[in-house]
């Protein structure tokens, strides 16, 4: 074996036992899933980033209700905008700005909010009020059949409360399940 | 004594969810009267983890294929439809991420923080091209990457650029690779994501910088073969080393070259080494080589001083830096906070000190990681200067093995090939 052949083969067999000693230590410690972006509920500001932050033009990131913890208040702090002049679904009472919120009556003195998926842009003026009003049911989720998991996520690049995390798909959801006061 | 029983239990309860961080609602949930059941909140489920499974085997499927279709059937045509379908697959439908360029970013990040866990198919996706260029070449390149695919096809009119301007921004790839595993190790930006200039074409959503961006690299890559791939993409710089060394390789011809000067011109990314005919060696070469080889720790010496300089302008992309900054700002002349990070750190409840010990933590790995990567350019530097000192001993055309992408353009150039086709 000439001089040249010995080196190249020194170093193909260096590249191969790095490459795989690489994949090896990675490999030990690699995750049988894969991972998502979601918002963890209770580090969310309500900064608002989330509606024009994302790569796609209508963003992944919408509201969600999460019907249990809400009091079905009939002046909700998530529907009406501060000192509504009449608690009803008039346009200038509302505070989302698309009507995604439809408010309806379900018995003395209760109200069901719902959200139109389709309508919700992920602004977080509900969540807002909500949080500073209510029982802070209505929060901000990652809707993952919508999102299209970027490596890096450009709404976790300019979250300002590192709100987003990395979640495996089995559990792709962080809905709240209680009150933090 | 079952009242008591059950204000024991509320009671622990209660201390359950206190200790949870839970305290009780504003509003506690209405005893409803007409029978209504408040609904389960719905949420679309992800895409399950089979549709990554899928992924993976279809990337080792177009792996070897694209291996054994340039080096065993010498086709074009497969390189052409196989990126097409690689566009299709990975670009259109999968919409991009996560993609080997990127995915160097998080390996280099679970390098560094074990508690960074990586998914099987970022694993894959980075380590198995290495594995297939070291054994076959660059065959990634010509079409299973989606960016090589997309360029490819493109091509119209390829010119030849002069040498020095291909060396001078040849260097962009090293720059860019270093400071992306900088920028990704501390945690403050994955910029190959960020600069990404294709991945908003799969998405049909892009910022009107990055589109310009991609519209202007697809059309000068109508001229200039495979701008992105030649002169930007920081994982081309790891194959191509890999690629320097690999055991099988395209060959132009399939027999021998009988150096009729036909496939010259052939190369779209100009990586045909010629025949060094009437050249002898230097009688000063060698000692220039010694010489050279004496600087490199100069070089890297140099760079790494020279680098490290800029660590407070690096350390700027952390967030968490800037945010640090803009506290002791606002400290400092007493404002409110401006901006919206600094109204969310307000409400956060952490400690001003807290943050500023955090941000020095941080400036401190960018002061140890821009010596580091300084070091590392002043190497490859090195190395640039002893490779383009050395001499190449070459009787017959053959493939740069470091910076061919397989695109099998050459074969047919070759009368050999064509008269045995």
């Amino acid at each position: 074996m000439d001089r040249r052949k010995f080196l190249k083969t020194g170093f193909q067999a260096a590249a191969f036992i790095s490459i795989a000693s690489v994949g090896g230590y990675l490999a030990h410690q690699t995750l049988n899933d894969e991972l998502v972006w979601q918002i963890d509920p209770y580090k969310c500001t309500q900064c608002g980033r989330c509606a024009d932050s994302c790569v796609l033009s209508q963003s992944a990131v919408k509201c969600v209700h999460v019907y249990k913890m809400c009091g079905y208040c009939d002046l909700c702090g998530g529907y009406f905008v501060p000192q509504a002049k009449e608690l009803n679904t008039g346009a200038e009472n509302q505070l989302c700005p698309t009507k995604a919120l439809k408010r309806t009556f379900v018995e003395k003195p209760y109200y069901k909010y719902e959200i139109d998926e389709a309508l919700c842009i992920g602004c977080a003026k509900c969540v807002k009020g909500c949080e500073a009003f209510g029982n802070g049911s209505l929060h901000l989720q990652v809707v993952q059949s919508i999102c299209k998991n970027c490596n890096q996520c450009s709404i976790a690049k300019v979250c300002p409360s590192d709100a987003f995390v990395r979640v495996p798909t089995n559990k792709a959801y962080l809905l709240k399940s209680g009150w933090k006061g | 004594m079952i009242k008591a029983y059950k204000i024991a239990i509320s009671f622990l309860i209660f201390l359950l969810f206190s200790a949870l961080g839970f305290a009780q609602q504003r509003f506690p949930k209405p005893d409803f009267e007409s029978g209504y059941v408040p609904p389960e909140t719905q949420v679309p489920s992800a895409n399950g983890v089979w549709m990554e499974y899928l992924d993976v085997f279809i990337f080792i499927l177009l792996l070897s294929l694209f291996s054994y279709f340039i080096l065993k059937k010498r086709s074009r045509k497969f390189v052409i439809w196989g990126g097409v379908f690689s566009v299709v697959y990975f670009g259109f439908f999968r919409e991009g991420c996560v993609c080997s360029i990127g995915a160097i970013q998080n390996v280099a990040l679970a390098l560094y923080d074990s508690s960074f866990v990586l998914p099987l198919t970022v694993i894959v996706f980075f380590l198995l091209p290495l594995f297939f260029t070291l054994f076959f070449g660059r065959t990634f390149c010509a079409g299973v990457c989606m960016f090589g695919a997309l360029q490819e096809v493109v091509i119209y009119k390829p010119v030849k650029i002069s040498s020095w301007l291909q060396k001078a921004l040849g260097a962009i790839p090293y720059l860019y690779l270093t400071f992306a595993i900088l920028f990704a190790v501390t945690g403050a930006d994955f910029i190959i994501c960020k600069y990404d200039p294709f991945v908003g074409f799969f998405r049909f959503s892009t910022s009107p910088g990055m589109f310009a961006f991609g519209v202007g690299l697809l059309l000068l890559g109508m001229f200039v073969a495979r701008p992105y791939c030649r002169f930007i993409c920081p994982y081309g710089v790891l194959l191509s080393w890999v690629s320097q060394i690999s055991v099988k390789h395209l060959t132009i011809t399939p027999t021998d070259c009988i150096q009729c000067k036909l496939c010259e011109d052939a190369c779209p990314v100009d990586a045909i080494a010629k025949p060094s005919e009437n050249v002898k060696p230097e009688s000063k070469g060698t000692r220039r080589l010694i010489f050279i080889f004496v600087l490199i720790p100069v070089f890297m010496l140099l760079f790494g001083f020279i680098t490290s300089r800029f660590y407070e302008p690096l350390s700027m992309v952390h967030p968490q830096v800037r945010l640090a900054e803009e506290i002791a700002l606002e400290k400092k002349i007493n404002t409110k906070p401006a901006s919206v990070e600094a109204v969310a750190f307000n409400s956060s409840g952490m400690n001003s000190a807290e943050l500023f010990k955090l941000a020095n933590e941080i400036r401190i790995t960018f002061y140890r990681g821009s010596w580091i990567a300084g070091l590392f350019l002043g190497f490859i530097f090195g190395l640039a200067l002893l490779q383009s000192s050395r001499f190449k001993r070459n009787t017959i055309y053959t493939p740069d093995k470091g910076s061919c992408v397989g695109c099998a353009r050459c074969f047919r150039h070759c009368p050999v090939e064509r008269k045995e086709g």
